[in-house]
């Protein structure tokens, strides 16, 4: 890294201490989990748009399915619910899959009227899937609605669930690329878009899979439990020791395990992405970013290439989600929204710097640094200007109100200014 | 032995109370929806065939001025003035597409033309236009806030189910609210009237011209400045008159606004990208198909069969919830065998 880097750097960190020191440690290290889970976000969308100029706009599918991974691998299974319909449930989905497996194998052997066949049998298949599916639906859902109603997952340790994220993640990414990915480079923008609306529909319906809007909450922690800490005589002894009272005590010590275990992902991650960069692979990717047709001249299969790397940026915005509804204990489909999850990963990755690895990494952090602290910002900004106002007038109602949307217009400018008189980022690529 | 087709009258009534339930349920909320859906993606593909890129903003430049058309609505209805029985928002209509306009040449001027000079590849383009879409998006919410806003007045019926059946004497009704009635109206005229713009002046051939091939046309004498200017004068009334309908038909709120980009995208894209009359075609084809997809077909069905076969569930294929899904199949199937779109747009 240059010595422009290892400054910023400092600068990001000097934030954070800042925010330690001013708000409190406990603020900072928030903001810094998160932080650490942008960045792999960051990293992942990196991956595409830095290595590969591939444009991603379904970030927040791919993070969603991360969380969704979280639940279905750490939360206990609800023995009921299998009881009740979960074998019906499965088949059903079975049935559906077979049903487009059938059409397309008919489309790709039978020749004359294949269009009919394969109408037919997607037709019949449907009303066969919808009779068997709907009905385990119900019964899985009518299971205890209130605390359960759905299927639960596998009760296995939550560590595991972050490559299950990815790997769902990786599956769905497949999907999308090999219909949008060698054709025009917009097209992949809109097919993501879609499938990024289609995951949350899913998760906010599906109930029998993540109960929908009810929300999955209590998800199991690879940390200890503040109230655990609060209790352990060791504990209360060590922090009497720092001269922190116990409570306080407790809170950073989970954050800061958590903290610690993100570090480890990140830059485990860090180092596979700066050393595939370098490898031959990097350098063919890069080749391939730069002059298509030149790439392909050469032997190269692009499409094939585009669709490895969409899929492996993609498995990493899965993993992040997996790690951020771990921090979070709860998997809420109703907060995934695209310019919290997509867009704003994209600021990071233009700000830091794209086709640089570090610059990602320093995007994220700034970024989510930024976006956290610029509402309080525009809050106190909207104080300052609505200060001479009487008090109950429409206007200041009205202003002091909307300076939460302050930030959408602020990154919005940020995008802008840094893409047009900064377009390489912060960090830029060697 | 001759066979005599031969249908009772009980039948044929049966059948007629299908149609209108067909109708009132699914083809004219399906074709306000659709006329709604051509005017944006006419603004998209337009966008496309000038400008070159994929204009990720304009669902929220639709929010954009229909929130200054909300605006004017109150100002009138404040000051008294309605239209009658036609929505107020009507007469505040050009003060919407004259301020679309003006953000849209000022974005123009101080984003894209930069881009443009420079002969940025089309991905920048569609990077700008994200930074576009999230200023345009906070301000919408600034201005009038993230919640709902209903703004329709006037009448609100043409017929109401009630009067149909007096009418008719069927057991049906079909109501035809006067806000889908303006919808298909309103789309028609903008339609007939932005294809003789381009097929009939001089200022719309040196656009189709540009569009064809840029260089060609610029050999010819075309000011690209002058057709870029033009489009988006073209694309602020398209997107202002678009979010309206869509605001009188439903409601107002920003996020959904913003969640119109992926229908938009999939008329657009299935009627060919940058082809006008591919976009119209793909803003019905997306709306019929989603309306019927999510619409429990079961009263139709009772009527239209015979006793026997009629269904027990509600025949709905698909929930509401999904209707997304709907246009992003179809998409993916036209990317799959036909790239280009139905009607042969530009490039793959």
């Amino acid at each position: 890294m240059t010595t422009r880097g290892i400054l910023l750097f400092g600068l990001v960190a000097l934030l954070f201490v800042g925010t330690g020191f001013v708000q409190s440690w406990n603020v900072s290290l928030t903001i810094l989990n998160m932080g650490l889970v942008s960045a792999i976000m960051a990293l992942g969308v990196n991956m595409q748009w830095g290595y590969a100029g591939l444009f991603n706009v379904g970030v927040m599918g791919f993070v969603a399915l991360g969380g969704l991974g979280a639940v279905l691998v750490s939360m206990p299974p609800t023995g009921e619910a299998w009881a009740a319909g979960g074998v019906r449930v499965l088949t059903g989905l079975v049935l559906g899959a077979a049903t487009i497996v059938a059409a397309i194998l008919a489309w790709s052997r039978l020749g004359r009227y294949r269009g009919w066949a394969v109408a037919a049998i997607l037709l019949a298949g449907f009303f066969v899937y919808r009779a068997v599916y709907d009905g385990g639906v119900e019964r899985v859902e009518a299971v205890d609605p209130a605390v359960s109603g759905y299927l639960g997952g596998l009760g296995l340790p939550i560590l595991l669930a972050w490559p299950v994220g990815g790997l769902l993640a990786a599956g769905a990414a497949w999907l999308v690329g090999k219909t949008a990915l060698g054709l025009r480079s917009d097209y992949l923008a809109i097919a993501t878009l879609g499938i990024a609306e289609i995951v949350i529909a899913v998760l906010k319906n599906e109930d029998w899979l993540s109960r929908g809007v009810k929300n999955v909450i209590g998800l199991p922690r690879p940390v200890p439990y503040e109230i655990d800490l609060q209790q352990s005589a060791d504990f209360q002894e060590r922090a009497a020791g720092l001269g922190v009272d116990v409570v306080t005590a407790s809170s950073l010590a989970v954050k800061l395990s958590y903290a610690g275990l993100f570090t480890v992902v990140l830059l485990i991650l860090l180092w596979l992405a700066q050393a595939a960069l370098a490898s031959p692979w990097g350098r063919m990717m890069r080749a391939i970013r730069d002059n298509e047709v030149a790439a392909e001249a050469m032997g190269k299969d692009v499409t094939a290439r585009h669709l490895q790397v969409f899929v492996l940026g993609s498995a990493v915005c899965g993993l992040a989600g997996a790690m951020m509804t771990t921090l979070d204990g709860q998997l809420t489909p109703s907060s995934y929204q695209p310019l919290r999850y997509t867009f704003l990963i994209w600021v990071m990755v233009i700000v830091g710097g794209s086709g640089n690895n570090f610059g990602a990494v320093l995007g994220g952090f700034l970024v989510w640094w930024l976006w956290v602290q610029v509402e309080p910002l525009g809050g106190g900004l909207m104080d300052l200007i609505t200060a001479g106002m009487a008090d109950g007038t429409w206007l200041k109602a009205h202003l002091q109100e909307a300076a939460a949307h302050m930030r959408l217009l602020t990154m919005g400018v940020i995008l802008l200014l840094v893409l047009r008189f900064s377009p390489r980022g912060l960090i830029p690529e060697r | 032995m001759d066979r005599v087709l031969y249908i009772s009258r009980g039948e044929l009534m049966d059948l007629l109370n299908a149609f209108v339930t067909l109708a009132n349920f699914v083809i004219v909320p399906a074709t306000a929806y659709g006329a709604q859906l051509a005017l944006g993606a006419l603004g998209v593909t337009l966008i496309y065939g000038i400008l070159r890129f994929s204009n990720f903003a304009h669902g929220d430049t639709m929010a954009f001025g229909t929130m200054v058309v909300i605006l004017g609505t109150w100002g009138l209805q404040a000051a008294g003035v309605s239209a009658g029985p036609l929505p107020t928002a009507l007469i505040a209509l050009p003060l919407g597409i004259a301020a679309t306009a003006l953000l849209m040449l000022g974005t123009d001027r101080v984003v894209y033309r930069f881009y443009r000079a420079k002969k940025a590849v089309p991905v920048i383009f569609v990077i700008a236009s994200l930074g576009v879409m999230f200023i345009t998006n906070g301000l919408v919410r600034f201005v009038i806030g993230p919640d709902d806003q209903r703004f329709a007045d006037g009448a609100r019926f043409l017929i109401s189910a009630r009067d149909f059946r007096d009418m008719t004497g069927l057991d049906e009704g079909l109501a035809i609210r006067s806000s889908q009635a303006l919808t298909v109206v309103v789309a028609v005229i903008v339609v007939a009237a932005l294809f003789w713009f381009l097929n009939r002046t001089r200022t719309g051939k040196s656009m189709r011209a540009y569009s064809d091939n840029e260089d060609l046309a610029l050999l010819s004498g075309i000011d690209p400045e002058r057709v870029v200017v033009i489009t988006w004068l073209i694309v602020a009334a398209l997107a202002t008159v678009a979010g309206t309908l869509y605001g009188l038909d439903k409601s107002f709120k920003p996020f959904t606004y913003f969640q119109l980009l992926l229908p938009i995208f999939a008329s657009a894209i299935v009627g060919g990208l940058g082809n006008p009359l591919g976009a119209i075609a793909g803003g019905f084809l997306i709306a019929f198909t989603e309306v019927t997809i999510t619409y429990p077909l079961k009263k139709v069905l009772e009527y239209a069969l015979p006793e026997a076969l009629e269904p027990e569930g509600l025949v709905q294929l698909l929930s509401t919830d999904y209707k997304f899904a709907v246009s992003f199949v179809i998409l993916l199937v036209v990317l799959l065998f036909r790239p280009t779109g139905l009607f042969a747009g530009r490039s793959v």
